[in-house]
C-alpha cells in the first residue's frame, strides 16, 4: 500500500483552467505517469494526458512538473519532498487542447521550413562513404525524441509569443546544424540560420540543454557551431573584405523551403 | 446531418504565476551577480590605481599591467617598451590589452550566458518568465557585435603569450639566474589555466575544426579539435578559476610590492 499525494492538476480547455487537487496513492518505484494513471483510473476519468511509450523515448508525455519542463514518465515520485503538493500543468509555449495535452503542430510547421538533406547529385546511391568521425556530432542530435521540451523552455518564444514567426527554437536550429555538419550535404543553410530560423535570437542561456532528457548538448555543440559558422558567413569583417576584392567568391546560400513560411500565404503559415 | 463542434481556441494556458518552480532557482543568478560585480569592482580600483604592480627583485608583474606601457611604468615592468609619455592612471598602463581581454570576456558565450541571466534576466532562470515586454536576441547592435568573438580571441592568445613571459621573467631569482618563489608558482597556475581558458574557447574550436565537415580528411585538424572540445567542455569552470586566480594573482604582487609582506622562496 502505497502513500497518499497531492497532484495539483491544471485542468481546463482553450487557455482557460485552473489548478485542481487530487489525492492520490503513488507507490515505491513509481513515476509521475503512473499516479496520473491512477488519478484517471480512480477519480478523473475525463483527465486528458498525452503518452505513449512510458519508457523516455516517445517525447510524448512533456509538461511541467513543479514548473520544470520534464517527461512525466521519467520523473519518479521520489524526487518530490513528502508532503508537498506536486504541481503539473501543461506546456506554456504552446496552445492548450485539454489539461496536460498541448497542441505542438508549432514544430512541424517549422521542421518543414527547413532544407532536407542535400546529397551531390553526382554520386549515386550507395556510393557516398563515410567514417565514423565524419557523421559523430551529427549522431548526437539524432539522439533527439522530440519531446519539445527544449521548445517549450526556450524564452525566446515562451515569453515573446511574437517572435514565434521568426524564431525555429532550438530543435530546428540543431536540426540545421545536424545537416550543415553532415559531410555528404552540399547546401548552405548558414543564411536561412539567421535570417528566417532566428539563430541570432538565441542568447546561449543554455536552458534547452538543461531541459533535454536525452543530454544532448545542443547549445554547446549544434547552437554555438552554427553561431560561428554563420559569423563566418556574415558577420566576420576579413571574410567580407575578401568577398569585395574578389579572393572569397561568396555564393548565395540555400533558401528555406518555398511555401513554407507564408510568405506566400500557403498552407504553412504560421498558427498558434 | 452530422453537426460540427467547433475547434477549440488555440491559446496557452493561462497561468499568472511567473513560475511554479519550487527550487530555489534564484541562488544561482544572484551568485553569479554577486561575484561578477565584487571581481569588476576589484579590477577597476586595481587598473587605475597606478602603483604596487611590480615586484622588482623577482620580476612579478601583475596580469592588470601586462604589457605596462605608460612611461610612468616604473624601470623593469615594460617588457615591450613604453608608448606613451608618463600619464596618469586614468588611462590604465596596459592599455594595449585590458580593452581586448574585457571584449573576450564580454562576448564570451559562457559569460553571455551568465550576464544575460543574472544581469539582464533574459531569463533569469529556465522556465521563469523574463521581466521584459519585448526581446531581440542577439540580432540588433550593440549584441550584434557578439559575432567579433573569434578577433577577441586572437588578440586574447597574443595576450596570453605575453603573460607566459612575463612567467618565465618570474623565474628570477634574488640574486639573479633563476629563482623560484611562492609568487612564481602563483603566477604559472594563472597563466595554465589563462591557457585552459582561452583554448578552450567556442570559437578556437570552431577554428580548430568545428567548421569542417569532413574530420576524417583533416586528421591533425581534428585532433586538436578533440583537445579544444575537452576544454571547451569546461570552460564554465575555467571562466570562474580564471577569474580567481587573476585576483588572487594581482592582489598577491599587490601585497608583496606594497611591503606587506615578503616572498617565500623555495630558492634564490
Amino acid at each position: 500500500m502505497g502513500e497518499k499525494v497531492t497532484l495539483r492538476v491544471w485542468r481546463g480547455d482553450a487557455g482557460q483552467g485552473e489548478l485542481v487537487d487530487f489525492q492520490v496513492e503513488a507507490n515505491e518505484g513509481e513515476v509521475i505517469l503512473d499516479v496520473l494513471h491512477r488519478l484517471q483510473a480512480t477519480q478523473a476519468g475525463d483527465l486528458a494526458v498525452r503518452w505513449n511509450c512510458k519508457a523516455g523515448k516517445c517525447g510524448s508525455c512533456s509538461m511541467e512538473i513543479n514548473g520544470q519542463p520534464r517527461l512525466a514518465c521519467m520523473t519518479r515520485m521520489s524526487v518530490f519532498e513528502p508532503g508537498q503538493p506536486v504541481t503539473l500543468t501543461p506546456l506554456r509555449t504552446f496552445p492548450v487542447i485539454r489539461d496536460l495535452v498541448t497542441d505542438v503542430s508549432f514544430n512541424y510547421v517549422k521542421a518543414r521550413q527547413i532544407p532536407s538533406f542535400t546529397p551531390d547529385p553526382a554520386v549515386g546511391l550507395g556510393e557516398f562513404r563515410m567514417q565514423q568521425v565524419d557523421v559523430q556530432r551529427s549522431q548526437e542530435f539524432r539522439k533527439c525524441i522530440e519531446c519539445f521540451l527544449c521548445q517549450n523552455v526556450c524564452h525566446v518564444i515562451r515569453d515573446h509569443a511574437d517572435n514565434e514567426r521568426a524564431f525555429a527554437g532550438p530543435r530546428f536550429l540543431m536540426r540545421v546544424a545536424e545537416l550543415e555538419m553532415h559531410p555528404a550535404d552540399e547546401a548552405d543553410r548558414r543564411d536561412i540560420a539567421q535570417d528566417d530560423f532566428g539563430l541570432g535570437l538565441c542568447n546561449i542561456t543554455k536552458c534547452c540543454t538543461e531541459v533535454c532528457p536525452e543530454n544532448i548538448k545542443i547549445t554547446d555543440n549544434a547552437l554555438i557551431p552554427m553561431k560561428e559558422r554563420v559569423a563566418g558567413r556574415k558577420y566576420d569583417p576579413l571574410v567580407w573584405l575578401g568577398s569585395k576584392i574578389g579572393r572569397r567568391p561568396r555564393p548565395a546560400g540555400t533558401a528555406a523551403v518555398p511555401g513554407t513560411r507564408g510568405d506566400s500565404g500557403s498552407a504553412g503559415e504560421q498558427q498558434g | 446531418m452530422t453537426q460540427v463542434t467547433a475547434a477549440p481556441a488555440r491559446t496557452r494556458a493561462q497561468i499568472a504565476e511567473r513560475t511554479l518552480r519550487k527550487d530555489p532557482w534564484w541562488r544561482v543568478p544572484a551568485v553569479t551577480a554577486t561575484l561578477l560585480t565584487i571581481w569588476v569592482a576589484y579590477a577597476t580600483v586595481r587598473v587605475f590605481m597606478g602603483h604596487w604592480y611590480y615586484v622588482p627583485q623577482y620580476h612579478y608583474l601583475t596580469p592588470f599591467y601586462s604589457p605596462c606601457i605608460n612611461g610612468e611604468c616604473v624601470p623593469g615592468s615594460a617588457s615591450l617598451g613604453t608608448w606613451l609619455p608618463a600619464l596618469p592612471p586614468i588611462i590604465p598602463y596596459a592599455l594595449v590589452s585590458l580593452p581586448f581581454i574585457l571584449g573576450f570576456r564580454l562576448s564570451c558565450y559562457y559569460y553571455r550566458r551568465a550576464y544575460y541571466r543574472s544581469f539582464w534576466q533574459a531569463p533569469t532562470a529556465c522556465a521563469v518568465r523574463e521581466p521584459h515586454a519585448t526581446y531581440s536576441g542577439e540580432t540588433r547592435f550593440p549584441l550584434i557585435m557578439q559575432n567579433l568573438h573569434r578577433y577577441f580571441f586572437w588578440i586574447t592568445v597574443a595576450v596570453s603569450v605575453l603573460n607566459t613571459y612575463d612567467l618565465i621573467q618570474a623565474f628570477h631569482g634574488k640574486t639573479g639566474g633563476v629563482g623560484l618563489g611562492l609568487g612564481t608558482l602563483i603566477m604559472l597556475v594563472n597563466v595554465v589555466l589563462l591557457w585552459g581558458y582561452t583554448l578552450g574557447c567556442h570559437s578556437c574550436r570552431h577554428i580548430t575544426g568545428g567548421r569542417l565537415k569532413n574530420f576524417s580528411k583533416h586528421p591533425v585538424r581534428y585532433w586538436a579539435w578533440t583537445r579544444v572540445s575537452w576544454l571547451n567542455a569546461r570552460h564554465m569552470q575555467f571562466a570562474w578559476t580564471t577569474l580567481g586566480t587573476l585576483m588572487l594573482t594581482d592582489l598577491y604582487i599587490a601585497l608583496l610590492a606594497a611591503g606587506v609582506f615578503s616572498d617565500p622562496r623555495i630558492f634564490n
